[in-house]
């Protein structure tokens, strides 16, 4: 070890003696335990570790810790009192919304602040320029914006907590955001005790790869500090796993044969140092490469070898939703258009990797891990371990982006055993290209479909038929294959209907859940379609929309009426001046530029809340604490959308207290009930209709103590709930009453399931209680000569029933609008390759144009104050809306996204006389 | 061995004790390493400090070797040197730019290593140290293929050195990519050009990066613009048989097909960014 380095840190000495081409990052986090500085790629790719460098924003993976030495550093955990602007930024982003999962937070903040320090009042471009090194995957960078230019104007006052009753619908900051913007929120891989174990996987390099293991002892011999190595053998329970519990078939560790590239045999667990510095070349592993089959067509030929023995034809699993007479309303329709239409696997791409930590305490296992569905991993880590569901308690870390990836397993597995075994505390972090290449993706799709219409613009029949890329693995392929029929048809009356659905088997990484669940994928075919009959038509492709859009007593495609909530005839109307108007400058912008020319689509969405057909009930428990404050245990995993805000809201109000009151005890599953997971849109809708009826059953409670009517008013006054109705004001003491078994003197816990029916033969029936609804105006700008398309604004309409707190709508609005963006313009998962993030683009701050976001409240009567989800309705219609502005710009219709530059020139060049 | 020599002297001594990694701003040198350890033996060249800055010297303008693209974007340079700015202003981002040499850069030999078209057309030359002195070589010369340069063990890029080019050299840098930010260019071009009295055309320098193994000027293109009359754009003067000797190739950005199109059509504005037309 050479002379330690010394340099100034946060404005305080420091030095060290750590290996002087040790990264900042590590230098940071693991010597200093200033964990805010995040790791998200280790390359430069997503500026996650940005930190302040001599007054320079650098990105601290990228800096050796000799190359520090006398220089000044300022991270998160400095900013406010190192920079000029730090403490107004951190004000700024909380009161705007512009921290939802909170991993790129520090780096934004970081990278805003070094930008006024030099320019205390930039323009838009000049914030853009600044923070395009930052990427981030939940907000859609517009509430980030508008956070840099209100710190610019001074100091953002806090948000006031809303009085009792008013709750609901305030446009208050998330409850959990301090630490957020100041650094101190702990995510997967910042709280791992400092003498864990670390745990590294031995992956497949081929698609599909037979292998034989070598002699592990000589090799372990030869590692000192590698203390063990775990293979399909050290699995004490079962070396399976699956988020659909009838479906489960991956292995923890592969035997004989890994089925894609970058699926798990082994594990090495060792000293952190150790483990860090091996080269995994050397692992007594002999791999015989086999022939793969990788694409859909390849995997239904006839004489393909079976995936999985148990799934003929390599098919996983068909959906069907039937209605009406499809050939015969087909036949005699007066007009008819027809597509096929293919997407790519789509990486989920949150900044945060997988990460987590286990430790053994006697014979129960406990985890703090990355998560977005705390009790699906508990029950399998349980079935692993071969232990009891009761003996495993996961408890999420704060989680840095999920999208639903982070619904599978990743590191649990591997964390659990290794703990297991050494009896010692494990952790694992995965890298950027290990997180993109073992964990789920987005399901390519190939859909073909027709429409028919009547002279008067009214659908008459659709038939659809989608196979869906679902890789090596079930994951939730076979949801997928069951949402995709009942969308297909989007939120229009389709009389005569016909969709099919396919889950193929192939050696890729497992396609799972993301953001929509097949559905976004649908939309692309379906809203394209509807542009090209109602072109064909000569019908407006907006008014055209609305003739044929749902309404209360219409039947959805699996004949359910809904009844009340249903908003998608507003959604577009909403849109409607928004279209005239970006018509006309469209028209008008064409007219003197013929070589970049812009255009408008829109495209409208449905999107059922919950579970398709299946219960999935969530549970919440509220408590009145002896000192008068409410404990609420919100077991809905806040991946940064707001549950844990929402949830609150929701609470407070239902009980009728302020929410000032309310403590929030967050997903644990020893100590928070089951909310199920984070996905489907469900959780604003299903636990926080759990929440009203706890809310509600603990008012009834303190009512009924002062023998009050139910119009009451209560407040908690002077160690009092104090009780007023019209005649009378009751104290009922606190300290007068006995506290239960979890320390409460007053406590409700209500469940909430979403009242659904199986589907029929015929895919009849009514699969979700409540469905949001959704329409989006894309306008773009194509560049004729090079194909690149800009994106100038998107408006969004969504009826979200009622929106319970519209800064969070917004924040999932503006952050479903970029993915979409990403989606249809540049982001394409090519199996084997581009494991990285700069091969893997997504929307930087300089893609992602101005949202006007519209909230529509058709109250349903099922959900919590009539509220319905919103989480992945935001993305689905983005995508089409796009597409139908780059055909309405250009001409160029596309089949095939991403649409990239190259596709986007080759068809306009193909586009002929349909122009 | 871990060494952070002050002087080149001291560097090229540091290097010639055996095979060393050589690292500057790290910005190419961690990303190839992620998930694994670095060498044991580096040579970090940021506190070199003759290595730093941009120096205009009477014949040549000296760009130090570990000299950072957010360094050449503040430096007071002539236009002719606009190209290299706008081009150092889309290396990766801010942070990126705060850290990236142009040494680093050139000794990286990406073909989309968004540094050499506008140094190809400023006729740069690169002087390398060694263990027996200085020598120097034309950029063309030094990078001699996909990912491979001239620098031979124990060698290190000192400086980029520049001719001085006339005041009245205009020059323009277009990079195309899929996102606005943080992006590998599917291609870009790097254009310079001059006005002689007449207004005509002169000193035509164009050169293509992401369209073959190496970025390349296009001398039959230069040929055919000079003396180039005042009233015509340059950009309607660009034709296919100008880029017959790009090689571009398929891969997950665009198509080798596209990359052709696209480089015609780039040519031609920044062309006409360059001649103000």
């Amino acid at each position: 070890m050479g002379e330690p380095i010394r340099f100034t840190l946060n404005g305080e000495l420091a030095q060290t003696t750590v290996a002087p081409a040790t990264r900042l990052t590590v230098l940071l986090r693991d010597g200093f335990g200033l964990t805010g500085t995040k790791v998200g790629c280790d390359a430069g790719d997503c500026g996650a570790c940005t930190v302040l460098l001599d007054g320079a924003p650098v990105c601290a993976c990228l800096v050796a810790a000799a190359q520090v030495a006398g220089a000044r550093v300022v991270t998160i955990e400095g900013l406010a009192g190192e920079t000029r602007k730090g403490a107004d930024l951190q004000a700024a982003f909380l009161a705007h919304g512009a921290a939802q999962c909170g991993i790129c937070t520090p780096g934004m903040l970081v990278a805003a602040a070094a930008l006024l320090e030099t320019l205390p009042r930039p323009a838009a471009g000049e914030i853009a320029e600044a923070l395009g090194g930052v990427l981030c995957r939940c907000t859609g960078y517009r509430k980030i914006i508008a956070g840099v230019e209100a710190a610019c104007d001074g100091t953002v006052a806090k948000t006031p907590m809303p009085a009792a009753g008013r709750a609901v619908g305030s446009r208050i900051e998330r409850l959990d955001g301090e630490a957020k913007i100041n650094g101190r929120e702990s995510f997967g891989a910042d709280a791992i005790p400092a003498d864990a174990l670390y745990v590294r996987a031995i992956r497949a390099p081929h698609h599909r790869a037979g292998f034989v293991l070598g002699e592990i002892g000589p090799w372990l011999k030869s590692h000192p500090g590698i203390v063990r190595v775990l293979t399909a053998l050290d699995v004490p329970g079962r070396n399976l796993f699956g988020v659909i519990p009838a479906f489960a078939d991956q292995p923890v560790f592969a035997t004989a044969e890994t089925r894609f590239k970058g699926e798990a045999i082994a594990a090495v667990v060792g000293e952190r140092e150790a483990v860090a510095h091996l080269d995994l070349a050397g692992f007594p592993v002999a791999w015989n490469e086999l022939p793969e089959h990788l694409s859909i067509d390849d995997a239904l030929s006839p004489d393909a070898p079976l995936l999985h023995p148990s799934r003929p034809g390599n098919v996983l699993i068909e959906g069907r939703v039937s209605r009406g007479d499809v050939e015969k309303a087909m036949a005699a329709a007066p007009c008819r258009v027809e597509g096929t239409f293919e997407t790519g696997f789509v990486e989920h791409a949150y900044v945060e990797p997988e990460a987590g930590w286990a430790r053994r305490i006697g014979n129960r296992l406990e985890m703090t891990v990355s998560t977005q569905s705390p009790y699906l991993d508990r029950n399998d880590t349980a079935a692993i371990l071969g232990i009891a569901p009761e003996d495993v308690r996961i408890v999420p870390s704060a989680c840095g982006g999920g999208f639903g990836s982070k619904l599978d397993l990743s590191v649990q597995p591997f964390v659990a055993l290794a703990a297991w075994a050494t009896e010692k505390p494990c952790a694992m972090v995965y890298t950027r290209p290990e997180s993109i290449a073992a964990t789920t993706k987005r399901h390519p799709a190939r859909m073909r479909s027709a429409i028919a219409a009547g002279r008067d613009g009214r659908l008459l029949a659709m038939d659809f038929s989608g196979e869906f890329n679902t890789g090596a693995y079930a994951s939730w392929g076979p949801t997928v294959a069951n949402r995709v029929p009942v969308h297909a048809a989007g939120p229009y009356v389709v009389p005569n209907y016909r969709a099919i659905s396919r889950a193929v088997l192939t050696h890729c990484v497992p396609a799972g859940a993301f953001r929509g669940f097949g559905v976004p994928q649908t939309v692309i075919a379906q809203e394209q379609l509807l542009d090209m009959l109602a072109d064909r038509l000569g019908i407006d492709p907006l008014e055209f929309r609305i003739a044929n859009a749902l309404g209360n007593d219409t039947p959805t495609v699996t004949g359910q009426v809904l009844g009340d909530g249903v908003g998608i005839r507003q959604c577009f109307e909403a849109l409607r001046p928004h279209w005239t108007e970006a018509n006309r400058a469209a028209t008008a912008h064409n007219a003197a530029n013929p070589m970049r020319r812009c255009g408008a689509g829109v495209a409208g969405m449905l999107y059922g809340c919950g579970n398709t057909s299946l219960p999935n009930p969530s549970t919440i428990r509220l408590g009145l604490k002896a000192d008068g404050r409410l404990a609420l245990h919100q077991g809905a995993v806040d991946i940064g959308q707001g549950s844990n805000t929402v949830i609150a809201q929701i609470a407070a109000d239902a009980v009728g207290l302020p929410l000032g009151l309310v403590d929030l005890v967050s997903a644990d599953t020893d100590l928070t009930p089951d909310c199920g997971k984070t996905s489907a849109s469900r959780q604003t809708f299903v636990s926080g209709k759990a929440a009203e009826r706890a809310g509600r059953a603990l008012r009834h409670a303190m009512l009924r103590l002062a023998n009050a009517g139910p119009d009451a008013a209560i407040e908690i006054a002077a160690g009092s709930i104090l009780v007023r109705d019209q005649h009378l004001l009751r104290a009922v003491a606190l300290a007068s009453l006995a506290t239960d078994r979890f320390g409460y003197v007053l406590c409700a816990e209500e469940s909430f399931d979403p009242p659904t029916t199986p589907l029929d033969a015929d895919g009849q029936g009514s699969p979700y209680a409540v469905y949001g609804f959704g329409a989006h105006l894309a306008e773009v700008e194509v560049d004729m000569r090079l194909g690149t398309v800009k994106v100038l604004s998107v408006t969004a309409a969504h009826d979200v029933g009622r929106a319970i707190n519209p800064v969070l709508v917004e924040g999932q609005i503006e952050g479903g609008v970029a993915q979409g963006i990403g989606m249809a313009l540049m982001e394409e998962f090519i199996p084997g390759g581009g494991e990285n993030l700069h091969d893997y683009l997504i929307p930087t701050i300089g893609d992602v144009p101005p949202v006007r976001s519209i909230l529509i409240e058709c109250a349903s009567s099922v959900g919590p104050f009539g509220a319905k989800g919103v989480g992945e309705q935001a993305l689905i219609p983005t995508a089409p809306a796009i597409l139908n502005a780059i055909a309405r710009a250009s001409g160029a219709r596309m089949t095939r996204t991403p649409a990239t530059p190259d596709r986007v020139l080759a068809a306009i060049k193909a586009r002929g006389g349909s122009a | 061995m871990y060494a952070r020599p002050r002087t080149l002297q001291e560097a090229v001594a540091a290097l010639s004790q055996g095979h060393a990694l050589l690292l500057a701003g790290g910005t190419d040198v961690y990303p190839a390493h992620v998930g694994q350890p670095l060498p044991e033996a580096i040579v970090d060249l940021s506190g070199v400090t003759e290595m730093r800055g941009i120096v205009i010297e009477r014949d040549w303008i000296r760009i130090g070797g570990a000299t950072t693209w957010s360094e050449v974007i503040a430096a007071r340079l002539p236009p002719a040197f606009d190209c290299l700015k706008e081009a150092a202003r889309e290396v990766g981002s801010l942070q990126i730019q705060n850290r990236g040499t142009v040494a680093g850069n050139l000794c990286n030999a990406s073909p989309a290593a968004d540094g050499v078209p506008p140094l190809l057309t400023l006729d740069a030359e690169v002087e390398l140290a060694g263990p027996s002195g200085f020598r120097r070589l034309p950029l063309s010369s030094f990078i001699t293929g996909y990912r491979r340069t001239a620098l031979q063990p124990g060698e290190i890029l000192a400086s980029i050195l520049v001719p001085r080019p006339v005041e009245t050299q205009r020059s323009a840098f277009v990079k195309l990519g899929a996102r606005r930010y943080l992006v590998i260019s599917i291609v870009m071009v790097a254009a310079s050009v001059g006005r002689d009295g007449k207004g005509q055309l002169t000193d035509v320098r164009v050169a293509v990066g992401s369209a073959s193994a190496v970025a390349q000027r296009l001398p039959g293109l230069e040929r055919d613009l000079e003396d180039l009359a005042p009233g015509i754009r340059p950009s309607t003067q660009v034709k296919p048989k100008h880029i017959s000797s790009l090689t571009p190739i398929d891969d997950v950005r665009a198509t080798a097909a596209y990359r052709k199109g696209a480089a015609l059509e780039l040519i031609g504005r920044a062309l006409d960014r360059a001649a103000g037309a």
